[in-house]
């Protein structure tokens, strides 16, 4: 429960952090808030022989609301995002959500970014950043890019970010005023990583349904959108039967066997959370919309 | 009046200091010494073919390599066998370093002391060790078969086989009108102490001395083993326990390999060395314990009456046996409950397999015992079709039975025999606690709003307060101070405020005046150590005996000065004075001052002594023959049998229709442990007993895969319950006095975690209408076990508890 060696790099600014990058990155791996990280150098599960500390880079830690989406620079710790008026203010959802990040310590030091580029399929960041259709911004010495979602996520644990680039940001866009969200998962244990987990988006336009899109936790490789639209479409919320949409669901799941649950159970929750979520995200659209109306 | 010690729910002294961080466990001890780390086997089962350290020589800092072969003498030599049995005739304990064999993933190969422990864990990583694997043999069922062997002179992988009998099972079994048959499994889990072990020696070059710190449930077990490892005198050793985050049993057991290891390479380096376990060395080289499959066949007549009770049980012991078979005795003979079981045969088989070993955790194989035993009262309620409280009720031993002698040995290898009880009155209070009667009412309320309850009870008899013996000696200081110290050690039970105490009550001082030391073997080195309940029991009883002979002398002292009878005098607030003339009077400080005849007045109190001088006898020396200098008392407390606290749990459990998932609604403690010394305390270990049990019951599994790895071994994937999961524990008292020690106490330590995997069985088989027969139980095993039962492999409750289905 000892790391190996590495060598500690502090940079100070992004200039600093992707030049050292560029020298290391290919030995060397970006320190965040360490609550993945961390445990995995204790247990010598991975020996970089550099660490790209991140921490006091400047200018990293802007938490900020535009008219078209939230953007979470790379020091933002999940709490901040949990916590802040304004970003619930404009996307309910994120605060949903991130309170599902395992416990308020952890989310104290870790940081959303790091939980997007960590990209764990039972993450539960990577799978707003998939329904909102989000973008994550990255910088290099080579220059800046931006990726969306879905080129970044390409398998578990696995990602379009190259070994000298930093991710100094994600934008999650915001959805329109006909548009209602919500979030579910179970665990074994309070705060623990999802057994499943679905998060719904759900567009109702003159009383009926327009659009309903889903993305899941711990029950995909790559956290993705599922659009069940065609199985609800034109449909009263109140009257909708959700089960419409199971077909859809099971052909979209991959869960896996593990020592906590069978990939049957996992695909029996995601159905069930599925329909619990559909049906939330629906009420809050009506909700959103009598709200604006009145 | 003193105010009234004995009894008050009074805030744990020692809390303050250990919840804001000024604690002193063993890693916050020793910042200078070398650090050891250990090479452990990757193999379940394996032979040592071959150990390679030369890439490990240039790591910078490195100080020594140490295998089997460089350990000299006894050092070198397998680990005692603390427990021998008659029937333990396979006994087997591992050498400190894996001599040809290892025998489970985690077993020390070998040791590497650096500067620090990341240097020592660099070097551990280049070391390559050859291993030719062997066949595993994991889990019950394959070390059952016998098919493949754990140690190669074992046959069977039999450690010990045991039977008992009480009148003729067989007989009455033929003569009972109903005979039921029950298979029943439990998993492993451990105790899981957020301290892991650790261990940190200091060699006293100038004095040729060993000081040992141990994160220890016996620091005279330690001291004495690692003597007699080194061939040292026991006077040039010593062991203190530092303050402990939790033992449970895993640090009862003893000598560890590095407690053995660490003082031998303190030793041979002159030096300081320090090893700290880490995590993952705890959850695959310290101890797990539960796993057990059994068989119980009952014989019992129309009203539910036990006539026979034929148990057999297969014990998995893991790879080595250090501890003895201590806990499949708890089992077959803790198993009877509060019950009288009519003729009674246990049979049990200890079983190797090539896991990690299994020593003693908290219940200590009662949990098993019981649910074997609370299974089948309920699987007799539901072939009756009666009340499942009616049917124990019917079973009990009454309190006119008291004292009642089972006819057993008990682990202590002395009759099993109940001192006291009143588990009528136990059952009658948990009932109304619950609400037992008015439960079919809202089952019905909950089942007509789509939701699924159901109902469960646990009733089990703690042997608690085992001997030998433990000790307390009291030391009155010329300021009044009251020095308090017992051998046994503490890892959080509270024993700073359990123990001042009692001897603020027997001595009349206040609590503020009264310190206590614990495991400190240079204060205390008669001591056995802190398990089984016993601390209140053995340490409680010894130190009021202690007390009342410090009492004696401070008012024969006192009479003598004050010239009056000592019966005349009462000690209230530390000061010794005349019943009903208060004004007379001294401090037990002066009283102190007097006891010891100085040459010297260093200070007041010795100066205000002299106005109580009489003259001196120039007949009569200074300290009389009879007689010593000092205000001390030191006595033992020994007793010829173990006490039996009782207790009854009750749940009501919530599962889901769909998903499975199984919660807690209420939980409900009943719990005689006679007198309390601090009820508040007694709550608390009520409380986190129970909490291991809600973790033993829902939550904690080891899961080793066939080779013998164990797949979680960290807190990621071993789920200990967090508050989160742990209910509101609704708690009331009995306190039926003990007859066997001067309190009247009985234990209380490990009570909360003991019936809570039948109780949860109880309340999951009720709610779901089919037994429950394997524990723990997850969401996912239920859903699966409800596919079975819906596919008819699974047969539903006979009566599914008419009683408390229908509302009265
Ligand atoms: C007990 C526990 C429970 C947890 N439970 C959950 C849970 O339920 N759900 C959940 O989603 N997560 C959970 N986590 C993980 C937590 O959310 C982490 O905070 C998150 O996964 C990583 O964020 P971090 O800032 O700590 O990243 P780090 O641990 O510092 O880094 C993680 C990885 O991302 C890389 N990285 C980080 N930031 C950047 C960047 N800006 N640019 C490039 N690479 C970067 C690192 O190199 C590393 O590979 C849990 C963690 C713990 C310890």
């Amino acid at each position: 429960m000892k790391p190996a060696p590495f060598v500690h790099h502090a940079p100070r600014t992004v200039e600093e952090a992707v030049e050292v990058l560029a020298r290391v990155g290919h030995d060397g791996k970006v320190l965040a808030g360490g609550q993945s990280l961390i445990p995995i150098l204790n247990m010598r599960l991975a020996s970089p022989a550099h660490l790209v500390d991140v921490n006091a880079v400047s200018g990293l830690d802007d938490l900020t609301v535009t008219a078209d989406a939230v953007r979470v620079g790379a020091l933002v710790r999940h709490a901040r995002l949990e916590h802040d008026q304004v970003v619930y203010g404009a996307s309910p959802l994120l605060r949903r959500v991130v309170r599902h990040v395992a416990h308020p310590v952890i989310r104290n030091r870790g940081t959303t970014v790091g939980s997007i580029v960590h990209a764990d399929p039972a993450g539960e960041m990577p799978a707003v950043l998939a329904l909102t259709g989000g973008v994550v911004e990255v910088a290099s010495a080579r220059g800046a890019r931006e990726i969306p979602c879905h080129d970044f996520f390409l398998g578990p644990m696995e990602t379009a970010l190259e070994p000298d680039e930093l991710a100094v940001g994600v934008r999650f866009p915001l959805f329109g005023a006909t548009t209602g969200t919500a979030f579910a998962e179970r665990a074994r244990r309070h705060g623990d990583y999802a057994l499943a987990g679905v998060a719904a988006a759900v567009a109702v336009e003159d009383g009926v349904v327009s659009s309903a899109r889903l993305s899941f936790v711990s029950v995909t490789d790559v956290p993705g959108i599922l659009d069940v639209t065609e199985a609800c479409r034109g449909q009263a919320p109140g009257e909708i039967d959700w089960s419409a949409c199971d077909d859809l669901v099971r052909e979209h799941l991959a869960p896996e066997d593990d020592i906590h649950a069978t990939a049957e159970y996992r695909a029996m929750l995601a159905t069930q959370l599925a329909h619990l979520v559909l049906a939330e995200a629906a009420t809050d659209a009506v909700a959103a919309q009598g709200d604006s109306a009145a | 009046m003193t105010t009234q010690m004995f009894g008050a729910p009074i805030r744990r002294r020692e809390d303050p200091r250990l919840v804001t961080g000024g604690g002193r466990y063993l890693d916050d001890l020793g910042r200078g010494a070398l650090a050891a780390a250990f090479v452990r086997s990757p193999h379940a089962h394996a032979k040592v073919v071959d150990i390679d350290v030369t890439d490990a020589l240039d790591v910078d800092g490195l100080v020594a390599i140490y295998t089997h072969e460089d350990l000299p003498g006894r050092v070198g030599e397998p680990l005692p066998l603390l427990i021998p049995h008659p029937t333990l005739t396979h006994g087997r304990t591992q050498y400190a370093l894996a001599k040809d064999e290892v025998n489970h993933v985690g077993e020390p190969v070998v040791m590497v002391v650096a500067r620090d422990r990341y240097l020592a864990e660099d070097a551990c990583a280049r070391i390559r060790v050859d291993y030719q694997p062997l066949p595993p043999v994991v889990g019950l069922e394959a070390a059952r078969t016998g098919d493949l062997l754990v140690h190669e002179d074992v046959p069977g992988n039999v450690a010990a086989h045991m039977l008992q009998e009480v009148g003729d099972v067989e007989a009455a079994l033929a003569a009972s009108p109903h005979v039921l048959d029950l298979d029943l499994a439990i998993e492993r889990s451990a105790c899981m102490p957020l301290e892991g072990k650790g261990v940190y020696a200091r060699w006293d070059a100038d004095r040729d001395e060993l000081r040992i710190y141990s994160s220890t449930q016996t620091s005279t077990g330690v001291r004495a083993a690692v003597a007699a490892k080194l061939g040292m005198p026991l006077a040039k050793v010593e062991c203190i326990a530092p303050d402990v985050g939790g033992g449970f049993g895993v640090k009862i057991n003893h000598p560890w390999p590095e407690e053995v290891l660490v003082p031998w390479v303190a030793k041979t380096l002159g030096t300081e060395v320090k090893w700290v376990e880490d995590r993952r060395e705890h959850f695959i080289s310290s101890a797990h314990e539960r796993g057990q499959l059994q068989q119980v066949r009952v014989g019992f007549d129309d009203d539910g009456r036990l006539l026979a009770l034929d148990v057999r049980f297969w014990h998995d012991n893991g790879a080595y046996t250090p501890y003895g078979i201590i806990v499949p005795i708890i089992t077959s003979t803790q198993l009877l409950g509060p019950y009288k079981p009519g003729a009674y045969r246990c049979e049990f088989w200890s079983l190797y397999t090539n896991t990690v070993l299994v020593t003693p955790y908290r219940g200590a194989g009662r949990p098993q015992g019981c649910f074997a035993m609370e299974r089948t009262m309920d699987a007799i309620a539901d072939e009756l079709g009666l009340d499942r409280t009616e049917v124990r009720a019917r079973n009990f031993i009454l309190p006119a039975d008291m004292p009642y002698d089972h006819g057993l040995l008990f682990q202590d290898g002395r009759p099993l025999k109940y001192d006291s009880g009143d588990f009528p009155a136990t059952l009658e209070k948990l009932k109304a606690l619950v609400g037992w009667d008015d439960f079919a009412q809202y089952r019905m309320e909950a089942e007509a709003a789509g939701r699924r309850v159901g109902l469960g009870i646990g009733c089990y008899v703690e042997g608690t307060g085992v001997g030998p013996y433990e000790g307390g000696h009291i030391q009155v200081e010329t300021s009044g101070r009251v020095n308090v110290s017992t051998g046994l050690t503490s890892q959080g039970q509270g024993h700073e405020t359990a123990f001042a105490q009692v001897v603020a009550q027997e001595l009349g001082v206040p609590i503020e005046d009264v310190f206590v030391t614990t495991g400190d073997t240079r204060r205390m080195p008669y001591a056995v150590g802190t398990f089984a309940s016993r601390a209140a029991v053995m340490s409680g009883n010894a130190i009021a005996l202690a007390a009342r002979q410090v009492r004696a002398k401070a008012l024969r002292i006192a009479a003598d000065a004050l010239e009056v009878a000592a019966d005349d005098l009462e000690i209230v607030d530390g000061v010794v004075r005349v019943k009903g003339a208060p004004d007379t009077q001294m401090s037990l400080g002066t009283v102190s001052v007097m006891s010891n005849p100085l040459r010297y007045a260093f200070d007041e109190a010795a100066q205000a002594a002299t106005q109580f001088a009489h003259g001196n006898d120039p007949d009569r020396p200074p300290v009389a023959e009879d007689d010593e200098p000092g205000l001390e008392g030191r006595d033992f407390y020994s007793p010829t049998q173990a006490t039996f606290a009782n207790g009854m749990h009750a749940a009501i459990v919530e599962t889901d229709p769909v998903t499975a998932e199984i919660r807690i609604l209420r939980y409900c403690v009943v719990h005689d442990c006679g007198p309390m010394i601090n009820p508040m305390i007694v709550e608390g270990q009520v409380h986190g007993g129970v909490a291991q049990g809600v973790g033993g019951a829902l939550y904690e599994r080891m899961v080793y895969d066939e080779s013998g790895q164990l797949l979680n071994a960290s807190f990621m994937d071993f789920l200990m319950p967090y508050a989160s999961e742990v209910p509101h524990i609704e708690t009331d008292h009995l306190e039926t006095p003990s007859p066997l020690n001067p309190l009247g106490i009985k234990g209380a330590g490990e009570a909360g975690c003991i019936p809570v995997s039948a109780v949860i069985a109880s309340a999951i088989s009720d709610a779901e209408g089919f037994a429950i027969t394997s524990m723990p139980i997850s969401p996912v095993e239920l859903w699966e076990l409800r596919r079975r039962h819906e596919a008819g492999e699974i047969p539903s409750l006979r009566n599914h508890d008419a009683t408390t289905r229908k509302p009265r």
